[in-house]
């Protein structure tokens, strides 16, 4: 593995019974990068991230991060490994019963031996990079979906991780939250000098914030390159992904019978 | 037809498999959660904070109760007693039901409808909303973290309130049968302290409270970690744990009896 990626995959295969989901997957992501993983829904994005926290095993491949192959890790070693990740869930994922204060402390106060003091002194700092040192009292049902999506980051953020995980985390959310969490994304990475992985299918809000973006389609990257590259690629899957067109490499019409027959306006066997 | 009874017995056996192997899934779900249980032992807040939650919580329901099934068995063992003109071994009659029986048996019941659905419904929400995955993405075992503080919680509350509800049911009989129904005090009490033995009584009641009260939390804990990640999932779950916990007490009830006092 070359040192210089912090998450390299090559040839991973992952399937759910006889489904398979991921089908000879190789990427690799850079440290220090903000690179995005992009596709339909459906195609295995976040699969693909449970593979990289090892909450799943592959069927065959290798998933390595900071050196080490996921799938060879027993429960201490993984656990080791996830205290040097930090990943933010669609929905925020916020424990409903503690409030937004004790969400932030809650990995500092489970794995570290730090002295109350300064863990409050830590939590306030993580919620001002979010902006919501005000809001420290309040209980995740008070917060709106922007609000929750921060406090997520700030706990995602809690321990100053190297690897930052994003699954979806544009969705259901007003242009002006968009613009808050695209822009905290890039700013808490370059601050903390981590990597950052961000699964999504928001083209427009991802693409200013990233470095390097992958396109997944049916369990393969189908195309790879900087925003530029991407938005300027002839390949049909990509073009019309990028450009949101409605008809394409993936058809408007799902496959079934003949229109007109199913119709009656064409006799059958002529 | 040969078709159709050879599907109902391929249906029967699939779910006996099923039923089997999610049994199977239980018990190793019980032995990981006595294993990750020294994190309850090394902070005992965590199983303090749950036993607010499911005991203290459920004392009114449990003391309302007793009261109310205390004065109704005074009110039907005053009945029956006096036609034998044995009024004065009404103390015996309320003590000895609510000890050995109703004192357990109905707090299991009433604590796994209040308690124990109310834990299904807590930790199958915290696996649809992705709490327990976020848990473990930090490197926190929900298991240890979230599962083991409520069971434990649930096998300490229930031996507990079994005594709250059999204390007010005992107060709830002398109520009715000595300040209503004029019984002699001294012999309601008296009869009652003469014929009442630790061991074989009290203890046993306990006994039984003990083992409800495992029966209880671990499938409340297991019903809400096994509980498919949607709605339906969730309120499924629910239902389950409340018929599950109450077949269960009234099962094991037989048993630990024909056990406990088959010699008397």
């Amino acid at each position: 593995m070359s040192s210089d990626n912090f998450v390299e995959i090559s040839d991973l295969q992952f399937g759910y019974g006889r489904r398979a989901i991921l089908k000879g997957l190789d990427l690799h992501v850079p440290r220090g990068k903000v690179v995005s993983i992009m596709g339909g829904s459906g195609c295995g994005k976040t699969t693909l991230l449970r593979l990289i926290g090892g909450a799943l095993r592959p069927s065959s491949g290798l998933v390595r991060v900071a050196g080490e192959s996921v799938a060879d890790l027993d429960r201490d070693g993984l656990y080791r490994l996830r205290r040097r990740m930090g990943m933010l869930f669609q929905f925020g994922a916020l424990f409903t019963d503690l409030s937004v204060f004790d969400n932030v402390a809650f990995p500092m106060r489970e794995r570290t031996a730090l002295p109350e003091p300064v863990v409050r002194d830590l939590v306030l700092m993580k919620l001002h990079a979010v902006g919501l040192r005000g809001a420290a009292k309040l209980m995740p049902g008070e917060l709106s979906g922007g609000m929750a999506r921060r406090v997520a980051l700030a706990r995602a953020v809690a321990l100053d991780p190297e690897l930052i995980m994003y699954d979806e985390p544009f969705t259901g959310l007003d242009p002006i939250s968009l613009g808050v969490i695209s822009n905290l994304i890039r700013t808490l990475n370059d601050a903390l000098g981590a990597t950052s992985i961000v699964v999504t299918h928001d083209v427009r809000e991802s693409m200013k914030i990233l470095d390097y973006c992958y396109l997944m389609a049916e369990g393969q990257v189908v195309a790879q390159g900087t925003p530029a590259e991407m938005l300027a690629s002839q390949k049909p899957y990509a073009r019309q992904f990028f450009h949101g067109e409605i008809d394409g490499a993936v058809p408007f019409h799902y496959p079934g019978a003949d229109y007109g027959t199913e119709l009656g306006l064409v006799q059958r066997g002529r | 037809m040969v078709d159709k009874g050879w599907l109902t017995v391929s249906g029967i056996g699939r779910r006996s498999i099923e039923s089997l192997l999610r049994l199977g899934f239980a018990a190793r779900f019980l032995g990981l959660t006595l294993v990750q249980s020294l994190t309850c032992l090394r902070r005992p807040r965590l199983v303090v904070r749950e036993v607010y939650f499911s005991g203290v919580l459920s004392l009114v329901i449990i003391l309302v109760s007793g009261l109310f099934v205390g004065m109704v068995l005074g009110l039907q063992g005053y009945q029956t007693l006096r036609t034998y003109g044995s009024e004065s071994a009404l103390g015996v009659l309320v003590a000895l039901s609510l000890l050995r029986e109703l004192g357990p048996v109905i707090t299991a019941l009433l604590f796994a409808s209040r308690a124990g659905s109310a834990v299904t419904a807590e930790i199958g929400l915290m696996k649809a909303t992705e709490q327990l995955r976020a848990m473990e993405m930090m490197a926190v075992d929900p298991i240890a973290r979230v599962v083991a503080p409520r069971f434990w919680a649930g096998v300490i509350s229930t031996p507990l309130l079994t005594a709250m509800f059999t204390a007010m049911g005992i107060y709830g009989g002398y109520l009715v049968g000595v300040v209503l129904l004029g019984v002699d005090e001294g012999s309601f009490w008296s009869q009652m302290q003469n014929s009442v033995d630790f061991r074989e009584d009290v203890v046993n009641g306990l006994i039984k409270s003990l083992v409800f009260g495992v029966a209880i939390s671990w499938i409340a804990v297991f019903e809400g970690y096994d509980a498919p990640p949607t709605a339906e999932g969730v309120s499924g779950a629910t239902t389950r744990t409340v018929v599950t916990s109450a077949l269960t007490i009234l099962f094991l009830d037989y048993i630990l009896t024909s056990l406990m006092f088959r010699g008397l």
